[in-house]
């Protein structure tokens, strides 16, 4: 136990002697955390640097009521527990909000822990910003008021893929991993197929462990002996970037309409094999500025180009710290009770000019959303590879909206 | 202090004299529930929730972790899936604990942890059943790839598992025997000390039965062992069930805490951290794991917030540990045990204190190199900022990687030469004790 | 038919990519005994080593030069850390190659960046060979599974043809008697060492482009590794070559076999139903499993058979 003092002792020091975040006072600070180190570093860095480029614009403009947000950040490693130890921490500091991006487990994890701190603690509550955990559940069954979700969820996504899916496609593949949600979007994707694409016939329906495959030629194979003109899937990662890559080198007619490809790092993973064939379902792409003939938006985006090597695609953040902004300024102050009532119904014009909308209901986000194609001759490629996103088509908000089961409990203010 | 060494009959636990025996145990947990109170926000009338959830993590991971030296240290079975007898464990308490709020199942919030031991305990043997009949490094394979299967499993499977999300509790079923409606951290803290004292006193009186000896035996001569007319087979498959038995206590421990269980927890991540603990502590002790969890809990949600390379010096950490000290901490504490015995431990501070200042200075060079080079490629944008003694420092120029590396060079010769200085001493030391006829 | 044909040549080239990691690992292992975690972030490094080079002086110069980078550093490992830490015993030497793993791992995304780098397949080598029932098979996947026909070839002859790779051999079983014939163990060692590391090493240059060149390809390629080597058995290089192949094939063809237990007890006249306990598990179809099949082999291999397949001595 005295080596616990001691090691204790020593971080402290190490501490003072700071390699860590730069604090200051009198901001409104916001608790990030999200994989910072290890093999998934990647997902939490790259928020993180979009963030920031955000952050330093929101707080150029005046933040909210004068104060200036501030961005502290906690590594969860991927692990559930280590994003409540994070929590703990943000609440010791009195921070109003937590924000976590990558990974339905831990948003689980979070919704809980929030919830219970909040009921236990009514005179240090804080908000839990959910800026990417898609699991339907977590505006529905789980919903909290606690809780609110600037993504499109997992259902709605494939609501937008469908939409998208071209007329002449007739026969379609499902491939997901098999989690929460894969399997989430696989039972969603049959269902909209069902409602809204009736001539689609569904050639093939397919569950792979998540991570585990390390050749995807088979899966191809017998995509093609299926006859399928699209193949859909949800899949993140080498899941995602495998099976893509496999279907390229067997020459398979196919068109792949993914959830994720857009995200850092899935343009350089596909590479120019991808021209014309792959489809990602996306709140943003750099391309959309100038297509709807947007100067300021281009130009703002333009210049996270010049600074980061992969692009800009996390429009939903700055919709965040915009709602965040207005919420504070509406509640006029930062009290996470007060500004969780004021984010309610709460509409702002994003910066591409589209209303957005958090819905009372359920705490649910509700905007339009795209569908981009990754191809040659984009103004704007994608991390240097000549390819960008194109918009292929633009959902509407209203075709994206779907009734929630959610039984919001609200405290007394 | 290692189990080898000690042979404390099991009489003397009963005999009057447990106090004067066994204060170190009651010194232990008066510190443990002492601590929270060094860090108490005074302003705000309140417990640092950050610094309770940490120092429980130590608790039951340490749990974990015994549990794991119990196959490790005691047993020679090395297990590259303990974690799933772990994150069973947890699984089932979620469960009870659900039922309990329910009302189909009465069970006061305290004895709660029994329902993760016995999970444990039940998944154990039938994982056991399977796995003890190889030992050595057959062993290590059947438990990894168990463990991928069980951690694919919970991945896939929504019924037990729950999914992704896991199957979230919640501890304020108010069904305490004592009053407490654990809300806070700090009644939980006070739980999982009891319960951390209870499992460890509970192991630490397993290692002194025939069942824990003879392990010992198999361990170190397994051949021998069946000679005696003991079956291997019989002796791993107790002591790993056994063992089960206490991990899912250490499940459950960590289920009231978090109050959430998910597949990380049988996931191979959970493992190699138990794994780790044991070989730091030291294995060949009884407490080793107990600080080894100490160390690898404040790495891992300590260091961690301050630099992103955390994981960096902690392979560091296990290479300087597996090169130079092989024993882990216990080890480095009992090759004291000689001079200690003749008295001579004074003369090892002048030694030590002269060895202290190269050493810190050829680790500052190494983390100063190390967050410079990070804070160029990755770190700079994530809102982290080098600084020392407030003065902010610019990793593009030339001075402060020319400090580092000149405090990291200097310093190792420094080292160097001291390490021989400190050598030459220690040797005369042990020659001294080993003249003495002390075993070295 | 079709799909037959093309997944044996699927699992083909999967099975020989596998074993092109697996067999310096199974020199590693057997020979010295050490579970070596850090073999794929070899892999990796060697994609990695292959990405930089093969911007300045091409993909062949770097195919040659990137294995025999990571052989050198490997046995700088051995020279300088492994034998070091041999004579505290292998945990010891598990741990020492696991903290490896991390430093590398963390050295790589310090040096590379954390997102995926764009090592692509030479132009040389990037169009379709020939088309078998209209799916195109790349010529670099020939390439590939030439490659490690030769490295088989040479591994092969390199031990039962050359003095060096007969000492190797006979200390694969006797370790100890070699020791006392007055040869050099441990620079046997040495040399074993370095050459598998630079084995994983080329693996990476050809699987780095193949698949996706980025931090986590060791993380996620580790495990599987072991499992070939281990079901193949130790001291066996043609148990791990047989390993390599029936994992490549079994994985691939289920995907193609879709079939549950449900379907194997309907045989027998028994239905499953949502009301039938265990149903969750009773309809789980082979494709979903596919990539788990390995780790349910290795359990039930070395549970009946703690050798492995063609394992020469106990695990």
């Amino acid at each position: 136990m005295l080596k616990t003092i001691l090691a204790r002792l020593a971080l402290a020091a190490l501490a003072t002697a700071s390699i860590g975040p730069a604090f200051a006072q009198g901001t409104i600070k916001i608790a990030y955390t999200d994989p910072l180190s290890g093999p998934f570093a990647q997902v939490g860095d790259a928020n993180l640097k979009q963030m920031n480029y955000i952050l330093d614009y929101i707080n150029s403009k005046g933040g909210a009521l004068g104060k200036k947000f501030e961005l502290v950040p906690f590594d969860n490693k991927s692990q559930p527990s280590d994003a409540l130890i994070a929590l703990k921490s943000a609440t010791d500091q009195n921070m109003p909000f937590i924000m976590q991006c990558s990974g339905s487990n831990i948003a689980a994890a979070l919704i809980d822990g929030v919830n219970k701190h909040n009921a236990r603690n009514p005179d240090n509550r804080i908000i839990y910003i959910n800026c990417g955990a898609v699991a339907t559940e977590l505006t529905n069954e789980q919903c909290s008021f606690w809780h609110y979700r600037f993504d499109a969820h997992a259902a709605e996504k494939a609501a937008v893929m469908v939409q998208a899916l071209p007329k002449d496609v007739a026969k379609v593949y499902l491939l997901n991993q098999d989690y929460l949600f894969g399997q989430s979007v696989q039972r969603d994707v049959k269902t909209f197929l069902a409602k809204l694409r009736p001539d689609v016939q569904v050639v093939g329906d397919e569950l792979i462990p998540l991570g585990k495959v390390k050749d995807f030629a088979p899966y191809v194979t017998k995509i093609k002996a299926s006859g399928a003109q699209a193949l859909l899937t949800g899949n993140w990662g080498p899941d995602m970037n495998l099976l893509i890559k496999a279907g390229i080198d067997a020459g398979v007619d196919l068109r792949y309409y993914t959830m994720y490809a857009h995200l850092a790092g899935g343009a350089v993973a596909i590479g120019p094999g991808g021209d014309g064939k792959v489809y990602s379902v996306q709140a943003f792409n750099e391309n959309i500025a100038p297509e709807i003939g947007n100067a300021e938006a281009e130009a703002w985006t333009k210049e996270f180009r010049a600074k980061f090597p992969f692009d800009f695609y996390a429009a939903g953040f700055r919709t965040i710290f915009e709602f965040l902004a207005a919420g504070i300024n509406k509640a006029g102050s930062a009290d996470p009770t007060k500004v969780a009532y004021a984010l309610e119904d709460l509409k702002i014009k994003d910066f591409l000019g589209f209303e957005i909308r958090m819905r009372k209901d359920d705490h649910q986000i509700i905007g339009p959303y795209f569908v981009g194609i990754f191809k040659k001759g984009v103004k704007y490629d994608s991390e240097k590879t000549g390819l960008g996103w194109a918009t292929a088509a633009t959902v509407q908000a209203k075709d994206i909206e779907q009734p929630t089961t959610c039984k919001m409990q609200r405290p007394k203010s | 202090m290692s189990a080898e060494t000690t042979s404390t009959p099991i009489a003397t636990v009963r005999a009057p004299g447990l106090l004067r025996r066994h204060w170190p145990w009651l010194a232990a947990i008066a510190i443990a529930l002492l601590l929270p109170w060094l860090f108490f926000d005074w302003t705000k009338g309140r417990h640092s929730g950050f610094v309770l959830t940490m120092l429980s993590e130590i608790g039951l991971m340490s749990v974990f972790a015994l549990s794991f030296n119990m196959l490790m240290g005691q047993t020679g079975l090395l297990s590259f899936g303990h974690a799933i007898l772990f994150g069973l464990g947890g699984y089932c308490t979620a469960h009870a604990l659900n039922a309990v709020k329910a009302g189909t199942l009465w069970l006061p919030v305290e004895l709660v942890p029994l329902v993760g031991g016995l999970g444990g305990l039940v998944f154990g043997a039938a994982f056991g059943y399977v796995v003890t009949k190889q030992r050595a490094t057959a062993f290590a394979m059947i438990t990894m790839g168990l463990g991928e299967l069980v951690a694919a499993c919970a991945l896939m499977f929504m019924g037990f598992f729950g999914g992704e999300g896991g199957i979230p509790t919640d501890r304020m079923v108010g069904t305490s025997l004592v009053g407490v409606d654990y809300s806070s951290s700090w009644q939980v803290y006070c739980l999982i000390v009891a319960w951390v004292a209870i499992a460890t006193v509970l192991m630490r009186l397993q290692t002194q039965t025939p069942l824990g000896r003879m392990a010992n035996a198999q361990r170190d001569n397994f051949e021998r062992t069946q000679f005696v007319g003991y079956d291997p087979r019989m002796i791993r498959f107790y002591q790993f069930t056994l063992s089960g038995f206490f991990a899912g206590i250490g499940g459950a421990l960590y289920v009231l805490v978090y109050e959430i269980v998910t597949f990380d927890t049988v996931a191979a991540a959970k493992s190699a951290t138990a794994l780790l603990a044991t070989y730091i502590g030291g294995a060949g002790s009884f407490l080793g794991p107990f600080l080894g969890t100490v160390v690898v809990v404040l790495l891992q949600s300590g260091v961690s917030l301050i630099s992103n390379a955390w994981l960096l010096y902690v392979g560091g950490l296990f290479i300087v540990m597996v090169m130079f000290a092989p024993g882990g901490i216990m080890g480095i504490v009992a090759r004291h045990e000689p001079i200690a015995r003749i008295g001579r431990l004074g003369e090892l501070v002048v030694p030590y204190a002269r060895i202290l200042p190269p050493g810190l200075l050829s680790v500052l060079g190494f983390v100063t190199l190390v967050e410079l080079a990070q804070l160029t490629t990755i770190g700079a944008a994530q809102n982290k900022s080098l600084a020392i003694g407030g003065q902010a420092i610019d990793p593009h120029s030339a001075l402060p990687w020319a400090t580092g590396a000149v405090m990291l060079i200097g310093g190792g010769l420094w080292l160097r030469r001291e390490a021989r200085v400190f050598r030459v001493r220690w040797d005369a030391l042990i020659e001294e004790a080993k003249a003495r006829g002390l075993p070295v | 038919m079709e799909v037959f044909l093309v997944s044996l040549l699927n699992g083909l080239v999967y099975g020989m990519l596998l074993f092109m990691l697996a067999s310096g690992l199974t020199l590693i292992l057997s020979m010295m005994g050490v579970l070596n975690f850090a073999h794929a972030s070899a892999y990796m490094l060697g994609a990695y080593f292959a990405f930089t080079l093969s911007q300045h002086i091409g993909f062949w110069p770097a195919l040659v030069i990137a294995p025999l980078l990571c052989g050198l550093l490997g046995a700088a490992i051995e020279m300088y850390g492994l034998r070091r830490v041999h004579r505290n015993g292998h945990i010891a030497e598990l741990l020492f190659t696991f903290g490896l793993a991390l430093i590398i791992e963390k050295v790589v995304q310090m040096t590379w960046g954390l997102l995926p780098v764009p090592y692509r397949v030479p132009a040389g080598l990037d169009f379709p060979l020939f088309s078998i029932y209209g799916t195109h098979f790349p010529a670099y996947r020939a390439f590939m599974l030439l490659i490690s026909l030769l490295m088989f070839g040479a591994i092969w002859l390199g031990l039962t043809r050359t003095r060096i790779g007969l000492v190797i051999q006979a200390a694969l079983t006797h370790p100890d008697m070699v020791g006392a014939l007055g040869h050099n163990v441990p620079r046997v060692f040495t040399i074993v060492f370095a050459a598998g590391t630079a084995l994983a090493g080329l693996a990476g240059v050809i699987g780095g482009n193949y698949q996706v060149t980025e931090p986590a390809m060791a993380f996620t390629m580790g495990p599987i590794v072991f499992v070939v080597v281990v079901f193949g058995g130790l001291g066996s290089l043609t148990g791990c070559f047989i390993a390599s192949l029936l994992m490549g094939l079994i994985q691939t063809f289920a995907v193609v076999l879709d079939y549950s237990p449900a379907d194997l007890l309907k045989q027998f006249g028994v239905t499953v139903t949502s009301a039938t306990p265990f149903h969750e598990v009773l309809t789980v179809p082979l494709p979903r499993i596919g990539a788990l099949l390995p780790f349910l082999l290795l359990v039930l291999i070395l549970v009946f058979k703690p050798r492995g397949l063609m394992g020469t001595r106990d695990t």
